[in-house]
C-alpha cells in the first residue's frame, strides 16, 4: 500500500536534504511525496490601513512566487525521479500548519529540515523542529 | 466659497514659509499666536455653521443630528448592536473564517487598524474636556452615545464593503463616497455624486482637522507638561518629518512599530486606570452616584444636565467617530464575502473606544478628585471665567487627564506622554489613508496628485503643533461633524439595503449556511 511522505520545504539547504532523504525513502518503499510549503502567517498581527489595502494583490503575489520559484522546481526533479508527487501551498503558523497538514494528507510520516538556529532565539521564538517533535499527529525526521 | 477655498490653498503655503523665514528662532512663540491667529480668521465662519444652535436654546443641531441618527438605526436594525455582539466577537476571534483564505487580512485586524485610527487624543484629551464642562454627568450621555452609535457603525460599514470598487490588480477602494455614488443609483434616487463630492471635501478637510492638527496640537500640549517653554513648531517639524517618511518615503518599518505600540499602550493605559480604580475601590459607588445624578440634575456645571449631555455626546461622537463615515473607509478595503460581517465587527468599535476606554478616563478623573465641588452645597465650582469647572491644578484637557493618573503614580506622567504621541501618531497615518481616499475620489489616481496631498497633510502637522488650542479645536471638531451631516443623511437613504444584507446574513447564520470553522 503507498503511503504519502510530507516534506515540509522553503527553498533552502537543509529543506533541499530533507527532501532528498524523503525521495530515498520514498523510492525504497514505494510512497509517494507530499511537499508542503508554508507562509509564515498570523491573523492577530497589526496591520497599517495601506498595508491592509494592498494585502490581496501581496497575497496572490506570494502565493505566485512560492509556487513559481519554490514548487516548481523541485516538483519537476521528484517527478523525474518517478516519485508521485503532489504540493500543498498554505499561509499560517508553521508548525501548526505542517501538523495540520499532515494529518489531512494521512501521511506516513512528515519530515522536515532542521533550521540551525541553536541557543538563544530558538528559546525565545520556539523552533519548528521542537514543536513538531512535540505536536505532530504522524512521526516526525528532522534532517540536519 | 469656491474663490475662498482657492485664495486659501494659494496663500496659506506663502503667508506660513514667509513667517517661518521671517521669525526663526527668536520670536518662535510669536510664531505660535500668528498662525493661530490667521487659522482662527480663515474657518471660524465654517465653525460657526456647524456649531450653529437651535433658535432659541443653546443646544447645536449637530449633536441632536448624530444621536437622532444613531437612535434611527438602534430602532431600525432592532438593537442589532446587542443582538450581534456575541456573533461579533466570534468573528473578530476567527470562529467563522474559512482557513482557506488565510493570509488574507482578518476582521481582528481590520478592527485593530480601524480602532488605532479612534483610540487616541479623543479617549484621553477629549474626555477630559468633556467632563471638566459638562461635570461627571457628561459620562453617562458618553456612554449612551458610544452605545447607540454602534449601530450607526454597524450601517455604515456593511455598505462600505457593499459598494467598495474592485480593481484588476486585487485593491479595493471604498467609502461613504462610494456607497453614495452606486447605492444612490441602485435605488434610483438623485443627488449621490454630490453628496459625495460634499463629502470628500469635508473628509479632506477633517483629515487635515481632528485626523492631524488636533492630534499635532495635543501632542505638544502634552509634551509641554514634561519639558515647558518650548514652542509647537519644533513638535510640528518633528512630527511632520516622521509622518513624511512614513506615507511619502514609504517607511513602513516606522508605521508597523507604531501599530505594534499603540495596542500595548492601549492596554497600558486601559490596565492603570483599572488599578487606579480598584486602589479607591470605596470611591466608586460614589463616582458612579455622581455620574447618574450629574446626568438627569443641575449639579453647578455649565448650562446644568444640558451641558453635561452636550458635551457627553460631542465628545463620544469626536472619540469613536460612529456616523462620521472613516471606519466605512478602513473596514471597506478588507477582503470579505459578506459585507454585514464587516459591520457586525465594526460595531465593537464604539464599544471598546468609547463605553470601555473614555470611561475609563472619565471614572479615574472623578475618582481622584480633579473636579473641585463646594463642601457646603455640593454643587461644583465653576473657574474664574466660569466657562468649565475649577480643578485641582487648574488644568483642563490632555493635562487634567495626565493630572489624574499622575496623583496616584507620578511616572505615568511620563508613560502618558509616550502613549498621547504614539496614539496621535497613529491616528495621524490612518487620517491621512483616509483623506487621501477622498483626494483620489474627487482628483483621480497618479504619483503627482498623491503627493500633493501627502505633502499638504504634513505642512498641517505643523500647523496643527503650533496653532494654540481653541482655534484648532473647534476647526476639527467642525471638519469631522460636517463629514457626518453629509454620511448621515445618506445612511437614511440607504439603510433599507443593509437591513435586506443583514437580514439574509442572519437567515444564513441560522440555517447553518454560514458555517463555523472552529
Amino acid at each position: 500500500m503507498t503511503r504519502k511522505i510530507v516534506v515540509g520545504y522553503d527553498g533552502s539547504e537543509t529543506a533541499r536534504r530533507a527532501l532528498d532523504f524523503a525521495m530515498a525513502r520514498a523510492k525504497a518503499e514505494g510512497n509517494s511525496i507530499v511537499i508542503a510549503h508554508v507562509l509564515e502567517w498570523s491573523p492577530y498581527s497589526f496591520l497599517t490601513p495601506s498595508e491592509i489595502e494592498e494585502r490581496h494583490r501581496r497575497r496572490t503575489e506570494e502565493l505566485q512566487r512560492a509556487e513559481t520559484a519554490i514548487l516548481a522546481p523541485v516538483v519537476a526533479q521528484v517527478e523525474q525521479a518517478g516519485i508521485p508527487v503532489a504540493t500543498v501551498l498554505r499561509y499560517g503558523h508553521i508548525a501548526e500548519t505542517m501538523a495540520r497538514i499532515a494529518k489531512e494528507e494521512d501521511a506516513a510520516m512528515l519530515i522536515i529540515g532542521r533550521m540551525g538556529h541553536s541557543g538563544f532565539a530558538a528559546r525565545i521564538f520556539g523552533s519548528v523542529a521542537a514543536t513538531l517533535a512535540q505536536a505532530s499527529p504522524v512521526p516526525v525526521v528532522i534532517v540536519p | 466659497m469656491k474663490h475662498n477655498i482657492k485664495n486659501m490653498a494659494h496663500s496659506l503655503p506663502a503667508t506660513a514659509l514667509a513667517l517661518i523665514m521671517a521669525t526663526l528662532p527668536a520670536r518662535a512663540q510669536g510664531l505660535d499666536t500668528a498662525i493661530d491667529g490667521f487659522f482662527a480668521a480663515t474657518t471660524t465662519w465654517f465653525v460657526n455653521i456647524i456649531f450653529s444652535n437651535f433658535p432659541g436654546t443653546s443646544f447645536p443641531w449637530i449633536v441632536a443630528w448624530l444621536v437622532a441618527g444613531a437612535t434611527v438605526f438602534t430602532l431600525y436594525f432592532g438593537f442589532i448592536q446587542f443582538r450581534a455582539f456575541r456573533h461579533s466577537i466570534h468573528l473578530v476571534r476567527g470562529d467563522y473564517s474559512d482557513p482557506n483564505d488565510a493570509g488574507e487580512v482578518s476582521h481582528f485586524q481590520a478592527l485593530t487598524t480601524a480602532l488605532s485610527g479612534t483610540v487616541g487624543l479623543g479617549n484621553i484629551a477629549g474626555v477630559a474636556v468633556a467632563v471638566s464642562i459638562g461635570g461627571p454627568g457628561a459620562t453617562f450621555w458618553m456612554i449612551l452615545a458610544g452605545l447607540l452609535g454602534m449601530a450607526s457603525k454597524f450601517t455604515e460599514c456593511t455598505l462600505g464593503v457593499k459598494y467598495r470598487n474592485e480593481y484588476a490588480d486585487g485593491t479595493v477602494s471604498g467609502g461613504p463616497m462610494y456607497y453614495m455614488v452606486k447605492g444612490f443609483r441602485e435605488r434610483g434616487l438623485p443627488g449621490g455624486k454630490i453628496m459625495a463630492v460634499l463629502f470628500a471635501i469635508f473628509c479632506i478637510l477633517g483629515s487635515f482637522g481632528g485626523g492631524n492638527m488636533f492630534q499635532a496640537n495635543q501632542a505638544h500640549a502634552m509634551i509641554t507638561t514634561v519639558v515647558p517653554f518650548y514652542p509647537g513648531w519644533i513638535t510640528g517639524v518633528v512630527m511632520a518629518t516622521i509622518v513624511f517618511l512614513v506615507i511619502v518615503g514609504g517607511l513602513k518599518s516606522i508605521a508597523r512599530v507604531t501599530e505594534k505600540v499603540v495596542p500595548f499602550m492601549a492596554a497600558i493605559y486601559v490596565g492603570t486606570a483599572l488599578i487606579i480604580i480598584g486602589m479607591n475601590y470605596d470611591m466608586i459607588g460614589s463616582a458612579f452616584r455622581q455620574i447618574f445624578v450629574g446626568a438627569f440634575t443641575n449639579d453647578g456645571v455649565v448650562g446644568g444636565m444640558i451641558g453635561a449631555l452636550i458635551q457627553g455626546f460631542r465628545r463620544a461622537a469626536f472619540s469613536n467617530e460612529a456616523g462620521v463615515g472613516s471606519a466605512a473607509i478602513a473596514h471597506s478595503a478588507v477582503r470579505t464575502k459578506e459585507p454585514a460581517s464587516e459591520g457586525f465587527v465594526s460595531l465593537l468599535e464604539p464599544f471598546i473606544d468609547t463605553v470601555v476606554i473614555c470611561t475609563m478616563t472619565a471614572l479615574v478623573i472623578i475618582i481622584t478628585g480633579q473636579l473641585v465641588s463646594d463642601p457646603a452645597t455640593g454643587l461644583f465650582v465653576l473657574n474664574e471665567a466660569g466657562t468649565q469647572i475649577q480643578t485641582v491644578t487648574g488644568n483642563s484637557g490632555v493635562a487634567l487627564t495626565s493630572d489624574a493618573f499622575s496623583s496616584a503614580f507620578g511616572w505615568f506622567r511620563y508613560v502618558l506622554v509616550l502613549a498621547v504621541v504614539l496614539f496621535a501618531f497613529s491616528t495621524m497615518i490612518s487620517w491621512s489613508y483616509y483623506g487621501l481616499k477622498a483626494w483620489t475620489f474627487l482628483f483621480g489616481e497618479g504619483q503627482t496628485k498623491e503627493l500633493i496631498f501627502k505633502l499638504l497633510f504634513c505642512f498641517f502637522v505643523i500647523i496643527g503643533a503650533a496653532s494654540s488650542l481653541s482655534a484648532v479645536i473647534d476647526f476639527s471638531d467642525a471638519a469631522i461633524f460636517a463629514m457626518a451631516v453629509v454620511n448621515i443623511l445618506a445612511l437614511y437613504l440607504l439603510m433599507p439595503i443593509v437591513k435586506a444584507e443583514m437580514n439574509s446574513y442572519l437567515a444564513r447564520l441560522k440555517s447553518g449556511e454560514i458555517r463555523r470553522y472552529n
